[in-house]
């Protein structure tokens, strides 16, 4: 019934199989016409290092999976285990105006308990990661949309979590700064043991970025379907293959919500 | 269910080397045309935009003030005294070495007050912003006591401390506590929610939450609050100090108008109303505006200065 961060030694993560594992996980909120269900009976894997998109039109739920998985809220039903605190990027930037690009990540750095002397260089380091090399001293808003979420990232990245969770980090970006963005991704992904748990409605961005893409039907979220993608990375979002499976996986996508309009 | 996927082989290994070269110089210049660059005011700017057209408003007014007595408008300096008789009780302060006594006695006490009520109405605030209880209990008062007159403290105030300093700084105390406070809780509520939750996904919850995220989130509205209590101590010092006064007391600027009513002295009487604005206005643009605008600036809320 609850969230379980399990506190995992180091060492001992090898031993895990999964990087999340949602077994079960009912979500209902109270709404005007009674208790509404939105989420029902979700059980979900995600291998460590693995790359999962989840996929789903308006009402699907995926973001309160999200929110349920990051430990913000609590299911209703069934339970959520992860190794530790996952780290969560919204499809806002989330950046604390009040600090510099740096000392956003070293909050991030600070709340996990890094020694002080050591923040400022490990700061520098995931900037660098991030390529924003120049970036410590920036305000937020002396930044572009792409460098904010990337400076995001970098600050995800700080809580040195096996876990990350994306929450349509790209889609308020414009299409040229989200194609370098997935590339980025994909690089950052690769060079790390990381595991994603990566939500949107963007079909074609679904299949470019993951290994398994998950389908969400709609109110109430259930999983519908799943796809393994076995395109080689890096990929890009106009690979004949990509487009391929986007048509596939669009034809359920669309039958799904076409149910909605029947009763 | 899924396994691990081995991510790198020589042939992608390869590619990705190249890929990876070609995306940083892409990067770099796409950031390079997105970044904007926010260039300040240069003085000349300033000077015109900001600093003339107060200058020239209070010529203005003193223009229209000796036109009123030259042309004999208002013939009875009993009730306007020109401005040349202002002048003169400003000199004769200055040389009686009184004037810069008037202007601290009253200034040390509004400060003095001020950072008691800065110390009491940022813990209150907090609590009435953070705690739901204590917001139910006292949340409504609060805001009332801010539409109250603090010169209605005054007699209560006299009765139960006398004539005395600790009066007076009750006084500022009823006046400034409640808009520090005030200006907290609504600093605190406009906090997006977004922060709170990027806040606790980092782990701050609690009380650091409160230190890391709240505090500064809520600066601008705690600092609107701060310049509102700053201008309710020196309005409620003003009340106090014309009302009460005893020698005990020193001459205050409040007392300074009160003993040129006295004395049917309508110079004295001016002298004091204009200290009383300056006073106000150099606190608020010394203090509160630059330490507002270097916070908004700071955050990319001050667009053009």
């Amino acid at each position: 019934m609850a969230t379980t961060f399990a506190k995992a030694a180091d060492g001992t993560q090898a031993t895990t199989e999964y990087a999340a594992r949602i077994e079960h996980v009912s979500k209902s909120f109270a709404g005007p016409a009674g208790q509404q269900l939105v989420l029902d009976d979700i059980t979900l894997d995600v291998a460590p290092g693995e790359f999962v998109t989840l996929l789903g039109a308006s009402g699907c739920g995926k973001s309160t999976l999200l929110n349920l998985v990051a430990g913000l809220d609590a299911p209703s039903a069934g339970s959520i285990t992860t190794g530790g605190r996952p780290a969560l990027m919204f499809q806002e930037h989330a950046l604390f105006p009040w600090l510099t690009a740096g000392k956003n990540i070293e909050l991030a750095l600070k709340l996990r308990g890094v020694p002080k002397n050591e923040r400022r260089g490990r700061a520098e380091e995931l900037l660098e990661l991030v390529r924003l090399k120049g970036a410590y001293g920036k305000r937020v808003h002396e930044l572009s949309g792409g460098m904010r979420q990337r400076v995001a990232l970098a600050r995800a990245l700080a809580q040195d979590s096996k876990l990350l969770l994306m929450d349509e980090p790209f889609a308020a970006l414009d299409a040229i700064t989200r194609d370098v963005l997935h590339d980025e991704l994909t690089r950052i992904w690769r060079e790390t043991n990381l595991s994603v748990l990566f939500v949107t409605h963007n079909v074609r961005e679904a299949v470019r970025l993951a290994q398994r893409v998950v389908l969400l039907s709609s109110r109430p979220g259930r999983v519908a379907r799943e796809w393994r993608v076995d395109i080689p990375q890096p990929r890009r979002i106009e690979d004949s293959a990509v487009a391929e499976l986007s048509v596939e996986i669009t034809e359920e996508l669309r039958g799904e919500i076409r149910r909605h309009g029947q009763h | 269910m899924a396994s691990t996927e081995p991510r790198t082989d020589a042939v992608v290994n390869d590619a990705a080397v190249k890929d990876r070269n070609d995306l940083a110089g892409l990067e770099a210049g796409l950031d390079a045309l997105e970044t904007v660059q926010s260039n300040r005011a240069s003085f000349r700017q300033t000077f015109t935009q900001k600093i003339l057209p107060p200058i020239v408003a209070v010529a203005l007014v003193l223009v229209v003030w000796q036109a009123l007595i030259t042309f004999k408008v208002v013939d009875d300096p009993t009730k306007l005294p020109s401005p040349g008789d202002v002048w003169g009780e400003v000199e004769d302060a200055w040389l009686q070495g009184t004037l810069l006594g008037y202007i601290w006695t009253s200034v040390s006490r509004g400060l003095l007050g001020f950072l008691l009520a800065l110390a009491i109405g940022t813990p209150l605030g907090l609590l009435v912003a953070r705690v739901r209880f204590v917001r139910a209990a006292i949340g409504p008062i609060l805001s009332g006591l801010q539409s109250l007159p603090s010169v209605a403290w005054v007699p209560p105030a006299v009765i139960w401390l006398g004539l005395n300093d600790s009066m007076m700084y009750a006084v500022i105390l009823l006046g400034a506590v409640p808009s520090i406070a005030n200006g907290l809780v609504s600093g605190v509520d406009q906090v997006p929610p977004l922060f709170l939750r990027a806040g606790r996904t980092l782990g701050a919850t609690g009380l650091r939450g409160t230190w890391h995220i709240v505090m500064p989130a809520a600066l601008p509205g705690y600092l609107a609050g701060l310049k509102q209590g700053w201008a309710f101590s020196w309005r409620s010092l003003m009340a106090a100090e014309i009302i009460a006064s005893s020698p005990e007391l020193g001459v205050g600027l409040g007392q300074l108008l009160e003993n040129g009513r006295n004395t049917s002295s309508m110079s004295m009487v001016f002298l004091a109303i204009l200290l009383i604005l300056i006073v106000g206005i150099a606190i608020d643009l010394l203090i509160f505006s630059p330490l507002e605008r270097s916070v908004l600036r700071s955050r990319g809320l001050l667009v053009k200065s």
